[in-house]
């Protein structure tokens, strides 16, 4: 073969790889747009303030969704007061605290097989453990703290993350000026590392909102009077109200359906995006 | 002067502290921020770093430590407020005192040690905060949370590292707003924030340009008065222009760790050093 | 204060520990009376017969055979699309497909479920002329869609962290990009692209809600993948809602809890431990 062949040959081949790798980066592309058209476009019609200000009728047939948004977002928020605190703690612990052994090889992997223990697992542990040992019941605490658990790997690994991308010799500065630690550490490194683990934990916590599996035996259920009242009450949820209303409900309604899965995603989406244009605006104001 | 004393069971220790403080007096006619290192080693690990470094360095003046890199100048300099603490697995032995208090013993707390003897680093690090922010941290961690205290102290450290004209009307700015030159003169305010005895500077002006690196040794200049000043430098030129004190590092081989070779006074170290590996360096046949 | 961020770094042992144990305790029972042996081995799972039987093969199968579906789909096509990221798209691609990835892996797996009941059980039923449309092919399509972002950004990852020069080092002895890609890079990140895989296939055996609204949930042996079929976690997310807690039935859920957990398990480590490798090779 000569020369020139050789190379036209080779850009033919440059072509066809382009054209077929293309095509399967565009065809996630399709499914993603696919998947977000669709949902906005069945669920559109049923957003109103009916809709969201009332509660559910004839088992979710009619109505609106007002308790099952409430539940969610206390179960949310539940979640993220337990995870944050504790996430952010254990994060420094690892870019701050631990040493370089086997033991913290050992934290660390269990952290990366603790974000693939499968959910359906959690709502096993979080039954087990929350609902029947510790005596929390079927509640929104027992759901939050099994949500806590599947959210953790991920608050963890942000903020560890986004504390080794802080210089070193920001936090010696602080040292040399006769600062411990700990104040180093909260005056100085978290401030600058917030970004990263703001983010990083918002996205866990959106995760969580979405999930199912963890909540189906920890205390969601289908259908409550009222908005709970504390922390041990049962709850509504978007997720598993979707759920029950295909696989229990003969009849349901799809514009009601489609439209809580769309008030479902718009929430994950919305708190997602706000997060990244935060992030990307910290970071112009913040660059190492 | 007031001799800062430990309450020792050991009395040889204290007759020491008071040996090395009288003595400091003597040498620096009362002023303080004198340190004084005997024999002074430095082992990372197993591997030995730096060996039998003895000196003194005067209060109130510049004192430079020079030599090629990986000559532990840094390290040495960390010794001086035991920023190798911090590092981990770095066993420092010897005797190193301050205004003859010995500063490696449980006796002084390394928190304590910080706030008199500050540190400016290699590369400008402002805090992701204000201006204010910034300089008024040192006093904050020592307990200062009076409006009013504060602000005088931001203005007269700003001062004294020459940078309030150029931020006097923009404290609440973000430090990161800075020019790197601004950047480096900042953390100077910032270190002189705590008052301290002490400044050690490590290559205060290796990421600057001309003018600004200008700018840096104006204002060391125009410190010593006030504070002592340690400064690692690559640049021999530096080291010539603004120090009173140059001490000479080597270490020859891997093997074998860096030692002192010579100190002076800096213009007899430039024109007319005692060791013959001195004038090489100086004369730039290595490092 | 140091005290409760020690305690807080040895938390995830702890979780992880707690995790184990009481799936092994709550699996106890059904070890002891219904026995591993018979569990693994037997194809009948009748829990709600009685006496009850608890063969879990029918469900083994079941999660194999939907989860082979969705590697199938979401390798070639993850791996596809993370090679064209990385290698043939500029910077503003790579940031339009970054927010795409983590559109689609937001996204709830009810609402995967969901769209998968409105469109993909219709579409199987047509194209097959099947009675019903739930079957392990729909499930696993549906998982393998979910799956794509979890192995994208890992071969993606995998493929960043080849050091530039190589890529330089074969475009200066006059390779196109393609070849470069498939003579060094796809090479270079073998490793990191068989973890991205692997862990895709721990995030479909895991997955629970969409194959619970897709695959019809019939716990028998499945001949081939248009049949319906009943996977681990659907069982335990359809049954445990209705069993006496403490009994039998609710121990042997727990028991297949216990069998998902050291498959993914063991299905992380080993993905871990491939890219703490191919992180040490590329560390100078």
């Amino acid at each position: 073969m000569s020369g020139t062949a050789r190379i036209r040959q080779a850009r033919a081949a440059e072509f066809v790889a382009r054209m077929v790798l293309g095509a399967m980066a565009a065809s996630v592309v399709a499914v993603a747009l696919f998947v977000l058209g669709y949902i906005v476009f069945h669920g559109i019609g049923a957003i109103d303030w009916t809709f969201l200000t009332q509660i559910p009728k004839d088992r979710g047939r009619e109505g609106g969704i007002f308790p099952v948004i409430v539940g969610t977002v206390y179960t949310t928020l539940g979640t993220a007061a337990l995870t944050l605190p504790i996430g952010i703690l254990a994060g420094v612990y690892l870019s701050e605290y631990a040493p370089r052994n086997y033991t913290t090889r050992a934290i660390r992997l269990a952290i990366t097989n603790m974000a693939g223990v499968p959910s359906i697992v959690y709502g096993l542990f979080g039954l087990a453990a929350f609902v029947l040992a510790a005596g929390f019941g079927r509640s929104i605490l027992a759901a939050a703290l099994t949500l806590t658990c599947m959210t953790l790997p991920v608050v963890i690994t942000a903020t560890e993350e986004a504390l080794r991308q802080v210089p070193q010799d920001l936090r010696q500065a602080s040292l040399a000026l006769g600062a411990t630690r700990l104040r180093t550490i909260y005056r100085v490194v978290l401030p600058a590392a917030a970004p990263g683990i703001i983010t990083g934990s918002i996205l866990g916590l959106a995760r969580a909102a979405g999930e199912t599996a963890p909540i189906l035996f920890t205390g969601a259920v289908f259908q409550m009077r009222r908005t709970p009242d504390g922390p041990l009450s049962q709850f509504m949820a978007l997720p598993y109200h979707i759920y029950a209303q295909v696989t229990s409900v003969p009849g349901w309604n799809p514009t009601l359906v489609w439209g809580t899965a769309l008030v479902l995603v718009a929430g994950i989406s919305a708190a997602s995006i706000a997060a990244g244009i935060w992030r990307s605006a910290q970071r112009r104001k913040v660059t190492w | 002067m007031v001799i800062p004393m430990q309450l020792s069971a050991d009395g040889g220790a204290v007759i020491t502290a008071v040996r090395d403080a009288e003595y400091t007096a003597e040498v620096t006619g009362g002023a303080i921020g004198s340190f004084s290192l005997t024999d002074v080693s430095v082992a990372y690990g197993r591997d030995r770093v730096i060996e039998g470094v003895t000196m003194d360095v005067p209060a109130h003046a510049v004192t430079a430590l020079i030599g090629p890199s990986g000559c532990g100048k840094s390290t040495l300099l960390r010794c001086l407020n035991r920023m190798n603490d911090e590092l981990g697995n770095v066993h420092v032995g010897g005797r190193i005192t301050l205004d003859g208090q010995d500063i490696m013993g449980k006796a002084m707390d390394p928190v304590e040690l910080r706030m008199r003897v500050g540190q400016v680093f290699q590369r400008p690090n402002p805090f992701p905060m204000s201006i204010f922010d910034n300089v008024a941290y040192g006093p904050r961690t020592q307990g200062i949370r009076s409006r009013t205290e504060l602000s005088d102290l931001v203005e007269a450290t700003l001062r004294s590292s020459a940078l309030w004209d150029e931020v006097k009307n923009s404290l609440k700015k973000h430090a990161f707003e800075l020019s790197g030159g601004q950047q480096q003169r900042l953390c100077i305010a910032r270190a002189l924030a705590t008052r301290p005895e002490v400044i050690l500077m490590d290559e205060p002006a290796s990421a600057l340009d001309p003018i600004s690196t200008q700018q840096i040794e104006d204002t060391i200049a125009a410190l010593k008065s006030s504070v002592t000043i340690v400064i690692v430098t690559h640049n021999m030129q530096q080291a010539a222009r603004i120090s009173d004190k140059t001490a000479f590092m080597l270490r020859e081989s891997l093997e074998a760790p860096a030692f002192l070779v010579e100190m002076g006074d800096t213009k007899r170290m430039f024109t007319n050093p005692e060791d013959t590996r001195t004038e090489s360096y100086i004369t730039g046949r290595f490092g | 204060m140091r005290g409760l961020i020690y305690a807080c770094g040895w938390l995830a042992i702890i979780i992880l520990g707690a995790i184990a144990a009481f799936l092994i305790h709550n699996s106890v029972r059904a070890i002891q009376e219904a026995g591993i042996g018979t569990m693994l081995s037997t194809t009948a799972w009748y829990p709600t017969s009685s006496p009850g039987k608890f063969g879990l093969l029918p469900l083994i199968v079941g999660s194999l055979y939907v989860t082979g579906v969705a590697l199938l789909v979401s390798v070639p096509v993850g791996v596809g699309a993370a090679v064209f990221i990385s290698e043939f798209s500029g910077r503003r691609v790579k940031d339009v497909m970054k927010t795409i990835i983590e559109f689609m892996a937001a996204v709830p797996s009810v609402v995967y479920g969901l769209i998968g009941v409105a469109v993909l059980i219709p579409l199987v039923k047509d194209i097959f002329a099947l009675d019903s449309g739930m079957t392990a092919l729909t499930g696993g399509v549906v998982l393998g869609i979910m799956s794509i972002p979890t192995v994208i950004t890992i071969s993606e990852d995998a493929l960043h962290a080849v050091p530039a020069d190589l890529r330089r080092g074969s475009a200066a002895l006059g390779n196109t990009r393609w070849q470069t890609t498939y003579k060094v890079t796809l090479p270079a990140a073998g490793s990191g692209i068989f973890a991205a895989s692997m862990l895709g296939l721990g995030r479909a055996i895991g997955e629970t809600m969409a194959v619970l609204m897709l695959t019809g949930n019939a716990a028998v042996m499945p001949a081939s993948v248009l049949e319906s079929v009943r996977t681990m976690t659907g069982t335990i997310a359809a049954e445990m809602g209705e069993v006496v807690q403490g009994g039998l039935h609710y121990s042997v859920l727990f028991a297949v809890g216990l069998v998902l957990f050291i498959i993914t398990f063991a299905i992380n480590l080993a993905a871990d431990l491939v890219l703490e490798r191919q992180r040490k090779r590329w560390r100078r």
